[in-house]
């Protein structure tokens, strides 16, 4: 296997690229200086941190301690997910209950599959892959939905007007904020090293292994995004519909418009 | 017998009054029509009776039922509202003509639409045609025809005719006088002169109340 540990002589001598983006910031007026500096701490306090509690973790390898980093990365992707949705409506446990499935069921069928092993140096890991391809794709199916109830508002009074059920009504922009937020993990299968070498192979050539061996982590890979982006936009959009109405099936915010 | 009995019926958005003291009756098989300024609230009243919105106070007593008490999904099949500029769905004429059969769970019938749209003076090629080359007054048909198709009992018309050249108001005006003949309820929101005239029962509204009757 290859060295892959870096010095901290190298670490601090990498730390000079910095300098590239302070000086572009500072010559071009982009007022960023302060948030490159507060990033770079952020960075290295954050992944001192995780590195730690990973190494501890690992080292204890305890199932109960590996189920609630799991929940604990669930949790915090949920809450950024929750807080892509403009609607006022909103319900963080529907968040956090698209992740969690999401996350679950791929999880699930991995281990199940023998894909991976239940040891904490690849659930953690994994999960962390799942839950933020996952936040991603659920943010993305948030807004595209309060933007299409926005565009689509006639369309939507229309159909209700019509005897249409809420559900009904809201097919097709469901349909299509589900689309969108599935939209980038096609896409970048679809482009997968041929555009960049994704992470997770990325990682293991770096460690040493081989590419053919890589390349078959990093179709797992692929099939597991593609997996829980899908279930965490379907479970998340058909909460999230809902909050556009209320219990006598009108369009919420149809009182701005009377 | 009463199809309607509104009681001082007020609505409010959050910047404004819209509607207020609104007290009426409508019988069943009548033809009233609403006029007034625009910004009067007129489209308002039609969005309440259609349960679009409900009211900020008072209450629409529909065949003797208050409308709150009613399951709104069910009570628009009956009572079916008609926008200014509707809009259409989806690619074609039939992807509108298939939506109010998906709404009750009934498979297609072809010649239940063909027939609904030759009442409007629209051919059996208007089915597969873009919706893209319809034209304002043919759009208006197809939507008043996807309203239609399953016969409702009251029509709420808001200023359907508006931006119609004449001859396309001629037809549609025989086709609404041949529904309310039909038994149909038809309440109607209209700045046309000569539709006011020939109103059978008018209203004004001005600044959301009742001026006169």
């Amino acid at each position: 296997m290859n060295n892959i540990d870096i010095s901290y002589l190298s670490l601090f001598l990498a730390l000079s690229l910095v300098l590239v983006a302070l000086v572009i910031s500072s010559k071009e007026k982009l007022g960023l200086t302060r948030d490159i500096i507060t990033s770079v701490l952020r960075t290295i306090i954050q992944l001192t941190v995780v590195g730690y509690l990973l190494y501890y973790v690992f080292d204890v390898d305890n199932i109960f301690l590996t189920l609630a980093m799991v929940l604990i990365i669930v949790y915090n992707a949920s809450r950024q997910a929750d807080k892509r949705n403009p609607n006022q409506k909103k319900r963080f446990y529907q968040s956090y209950l698209s992740l969690f499935l999401a996350t679950g069921l791929t999880l699930t069928v991995l281990v199940l599959s023998g894909a991976i092993q239940f040891l904490p140096s690849q659930i953690i890991p994994i999960t962390g892959m799942i839950a933020s391809n996952s936040m991603v794709a659920i943010g993305l199916c948030y807004r595209e939905m309060n933007s299409l109830f926005r565009d689509q508002r006639q369309q939507v009074l229309e159909k209700l007007a019509l005897g249409a059920p809420v559900k009904l009504a809201s097919a097709s922009i469901v349909r299509q904020a589900i689309r969108t937020a599935m939209q980038p993990t096609i896409d970048s299968a679809k482009t997968v090293g041929l555009v960049s070498l994704p992470g997770m192979m990325s990682g293991l050539i770096f460690a040493g292994v081989s590419p053919i061996f890589a390349i078959k982590y990093q179709i797992m890979v692929m099939f597991m995004l593609l997996s829980a982006t899908s279930l965490g936009a379907v479970v998340a959009a058909y909460f999230a519909y809902r909050h556009y109405f209320n219990d006598r099936a009108q369009l919420d915010f149809e009182e701005e418009k009377v | 017998m009463k199809i309607f009995e509104l009681d001082n019926l007020g609505l409010v958005s959050p910047e404004k009054v819209i509607l207020e003291e609104i007290s009426l009756s409508v019988e069943a098989g009548a033809h009233l029509t609403i006029t007034g300024p625009s910004g009067s609230g007129k489209s308002s009243l039609l969005k309440l009776l259609a349960a679009l919105v409900s009211p900020s106070s008072g209450r629409i007593v529909y065949q003797g039922r208050d409308l709150e008490d009613l399951d709104p999904v069910t009570y628009r099949k009956e009572v079916s509202y008609c926008f200014q500029q509707p809009v259409l769905f989806g690619q074609t004429v039939w992807d509108n003509m298939v939506f109010p059969f998906e709404i009750r769970h009934l498979p297609f019938d072809q010649e239940r639409v063909l027939t609904a749209l030759a009442r409007l003076n629209l051919g059996h090629e208007f089915l597969e045609k873009p919706i893209k080359e319809l034209s304002g007054g043919e759009k208006q048909r197809v939507a008043l025809v996807r309203n239609l198709l399953f016969e409702p009992k009251v029509l709420l018309l808001d200023e359907v005719s508006s931006g119609l050249d004449e001859k396309t108001k001629t037809l549609l005006r025989t086709f609404l006088t041949d529904l309310h003949q039909a038994g149909v309820t038809l309440i109607e929101v209209t700045h046309d002169q000569r539709e006011i005239e020939a109103a059978g029962r008018l209203l004004t509204i001005v600044e959301g109340r009742l001026a006169h009757e």
